[in-house]
């Protein structure tokens, strides 16, 4: 008996001193961590939990240059950084009110279902199996940046096309739709070719710069940028070919269509404020002085296009001010390293469409 | 050396030139003497190598400019007073715990300690961050070596101040614990804040506090003599020795979501930390069983015969025995503990491994892969090499010898 009488004390001591610790950590998470669980319960959508907690928490990669980065001071930039902070702007008037959470690629979908997280700004692909009920069950809010694979080789090798690389090595980052690119592409064109894989980004192109491969295959955008770092940029080209249709965009869970729609419209409403010549120094200005009806509709000056979303009726104005409109977030991450293409304006010829705020 | 201690003197002979020592050890053959020749090369040629990147080619810019980053990483920035509070707390108990056990000694600072300090001082006086920051680290040096001259007097003064150091200990850990987190007055910080490596200090920190009684109360279950007592020890040991740590944190990270419903989920910190101490507590139960099969059976027969019950045959006879035993493969483990707190970065916490990698992503600093890694190493090396110094030191504290 006195056997269990010690373990009995000792057990119930580790679980005091495991309790302990559980608490003093625990209160930092109230305001951080997992809040929303009675919105959830009783008003349905994410949008309300969101709105009850005063926060909005976003996925995003954490390690991509131009769409999300952690600064020397900490801080969160990049294109994906701004669609997140647009929404916090738009939903809870405060760009800041959102809280970060680095997702690799096998754990994000996962984060989103299981509520870790209010919405993906994560350079995630829309695809039909991500987006079907049968598949990931996801729902994709409106590209925020059309990207193609492209692939860089040194500018003294003679490569010019795809075709030329017949039996030559090139570096990718495997378990990617990349390195599936990869292998369809080439296959079509009958080129042969020896694939080194590589499980990181990073790594993928520390072994190209060092010669283990002649070709470098990933995402433009992130060619571009990890080109605009090397020590002498010129010595390499990216192919005038595109491999693949990569449209990056948000993505939140099926089933919760005024979420859904809260997000995708903060997303056209960035398009829009471009198209109407809005930025961030003078969306306050306009909205005072307006006399076009859409302006107006847009930024909640008329009519209650907002409150018909769950929003206040200025939302847009909240978060044009915070981040600006598309082509001000698109410079100011990604600038010139990529010329715009198809991430123009429609009238420009590019792809970027909104349909009307009305 | 030679005078003090004649009785030695003729053993170890008359020190050999630096050209004797050489023959001897390194030439004695001519295939050591190609060995030799062929190994100092590529050697000397490495360290060549390595040397003239480091100052010709590396762009060390990266360390400076991010040294916040790598250090407490996003921890809001008008809140490190809090971190600098939450040192000089250790610092103080460190210094008095130092005096505490040198309380004996005629010479407090000793020549390596002066070392030791001395270097300390000057990697605080020329970090490279404003000079507030370099005040404040020599700071906490002297708050160091002042408390531990106090220590040493107040010691030899108070016999019991020891016992009174160790619960500073422990109410020292809940205080930093609010300290870093807020609540109670303080501002709250987010755990989703807490990264770089006060989170790696932090996970591993709590999570040797937590597994180390956990361990302790595995292993005498399996010793039990109460069968199912002794089944579910063994088996917990078993199963979690059978799975892989990362296994184990996808669980908490990626698996928990899943069949918890939202807001009745740990915080991801706090999954981390569990996980991390449920591993380590199975690996420790058996490092301490280790130490409990070999104190031999008289020991506890002895402690019978004098009237202990189990309990305090347990906690006066046994354990103390069996932990001095198990010390170095518990320090060991303590060690491992602390460098698996990298794995946490897979599975999207930004400890010193994922600050890094998010840092070496960031434009200015894109590719800058080696000269983050080796910065990260060397830290990593300094931490674990200090936990093993620590750990001789207790050893020689402890071995009273039989």
């Amino acid at each position: 008996m006195r056997k269990w009488g010690l373990l009995a004390a000792a057990l119930s001591l580790t679980l005091a001193a495991c309790g302990g610790g559980g608490t003093t950590t625990g209160t930092a998470t109230t305001t951080g961590g997992e809040g929303g669980t009675t919105a959830t319960a009783t008003g349905g959508s994410r949008l309300n939990a969101v709105q009850q907690r005063g926060q909005l928490i976003c996925g995003v990669e954490g390690t991509i240059p131009g769409f999300s980065s952690i600064g020397s001071d900490g801080s969160y930039t990049g294109l994906d950084v701004d669609v997140c902070r647009a929404v916090a702007a738009a939903v809870l008037g405060d760009p800041e009110a959102v809280e970060y959470r680095n997702l690799d690629s096998t754990e994000r979908f996962t984060a989103l279902r299981g509520g870790e997280v209010d919405m993906l700004s994560r350079n995630t692909t829309w695809t039909l199996s991500r987006d079907a009920a049968g598949g990931n069950a996801m729902e994709f809010a409106p590209t925020t940046f059309f990207d193609a694979q492209g692939m860089m080789v040194r500018a003294d090798s003679g490569v010019q096309t795809l075709e030329d690389m017949e039996g030559q090595s090139i570096c990718v980052e495997t378990g990617t739709t990349t390195e599936l690119n990869l292998t369809s592409r080439m296959t079509e064109l009958g080129v042969t070719y020896t694939d080194v894989k590589f499980q990181d980004g990073n790594e993928t192109a520390q072994a190209y710069l060092e010669g283990r491969c002649d070709g470098f295959t990933s995402d433009k955008s992130q060619l571009n940028a990890r080109r605009s770092n090397f020590s002498n940029p010129d010595e390499h080209i990216i192919l005038d070919v595109s491999m693949s249709k990569e449209p990056l965009g948000p993505v939140t869970m099926n089933n919760d269509s005024a979420w859904y729609d809260t997000v995708k419209w903060v997303v056209y409403g960035l398009i829009q404020a471009e198209e109407f010549g809005i930025t961030q120094a003078n969306v306050q200005q306009i909205a005072g002085s307006t006399d076009n009806a859409d302006i107006k509709l847009l930024l909640g000056v008329e009519g209650d296009l907002g409150t018909q979303l769950g929003l206040q009726p200025d939302f847009m104005v909240n978060a044009i001010e915070a981040v600006g409109n598309y082509g001000e977030i698109y410079d100011r991450n990604i600038g010139d390293d990529i010329p715009r293409g198809l991430n123009q304006l429609w009238t420009e010829g590019g792809l970027m469409y909104s349909p009307p705020f009305r | 050396m030679t005078a003090t201690s004649p009785t030695t003197a003729p053993l170890r002979g008359p020190q050999p030139t630096p050209i004797a020592w050489l023959q001897k050890n390194l030439f004695n053959s001519w295939f050591n003497s190609i060995l030799t020749l062929v190994l100092g090369g590529i050697l000397a040629w490495a360290l060549i190598n390595l040397v003239t990147w480091a100052l010709t080619d590396a762009r060390w810019e990266v360390i400076p400019a991010n040294l916040p980053l790598y250090f407490v990483g996003r921890y809001p920035s008008d809140q490190y007073w809090r971190l600098w509070i939450a040192l000089g707390l250790i610092s103080a108990l460190a210094g008095l715990s130092w005096g505490v056990l040198a309380r004996n000694v005629s010479f407090l600072f000793t020549r390596g300690a002066l070392i030791i300090l001395g270097v300390l001082a000057v990697i605080g006086v020329l970090m490279p961050t404003p000079p507030l920051y370099r005040f404040l680290t020599v700071s906490l040096i002297l708050i160091c070596a002042v408390t531990a001259w106090l220590g040493r007097s107040l010691a030899r003064q108070l016999p019991n101040l020891g016992q009174w150091l160790s619960l500073g200990w422990i109410a020292s850990f809940f205080v930093v614990l609010w300290l870093i987190s807020g609540g109670l007055g303080l501002p709250p910080v987010s755990t989703n804040a807490w990264t770089g490596l006060l989170l790696t200090l932090l996970l591993s920190v709590v999570s040797t506090v937590l597994s180390f009684p956990l361990g302790v109360i595995l292993a005498l279950g399996r010793q039990s003599s109460l069968p199912v007592v002794r089944w579910l020890s063994t088996i917990y040991i078993e199963l979690v020795r059978g799975v892989p740590l990362l296994a184990i944190l996808f669980m908490g990270q990626v698996m928990i979501p899943l069949f918890l419903p939202e807001g009745a989920r740990p915080d991801r910190v706090v999954r981390a930390i569990a996980a991390l101490t449920l591993f380590t507590a199975a690996y420790l139960a058996e490092n301490v069983r280790g130490g409990l099969q070999a104190i031999p059976r008289g020991q506890v027969e002895a402690a019978r015969s004098l009237g202990l019950n189990t309990p305090l045959t347990m906690g006066f006879i046994v354990l103390p025995q069996a932990l001095k035993i198990a010390i170095p493969a518990i320090v060991g483990q303590f060690i491992s503990l602390f460098q698996d707190t990298t794995l946490v970065s897979i599975v999207g916490l930004l400890e010193l491994l994922g600050i890094s990698r998010a840092i070496i992503s960031t434009p200015p600093f894109i590719g800058l892969t080696r000269e983050t890694y080796l910065f990260i190493g060397l830290l990593y090396w300094v931490l674990c090499y200090s936990m093993s110094i620590g750990s001789r030191k207790i050893e020689e504290k402890l071995h009273t010898g039989h």
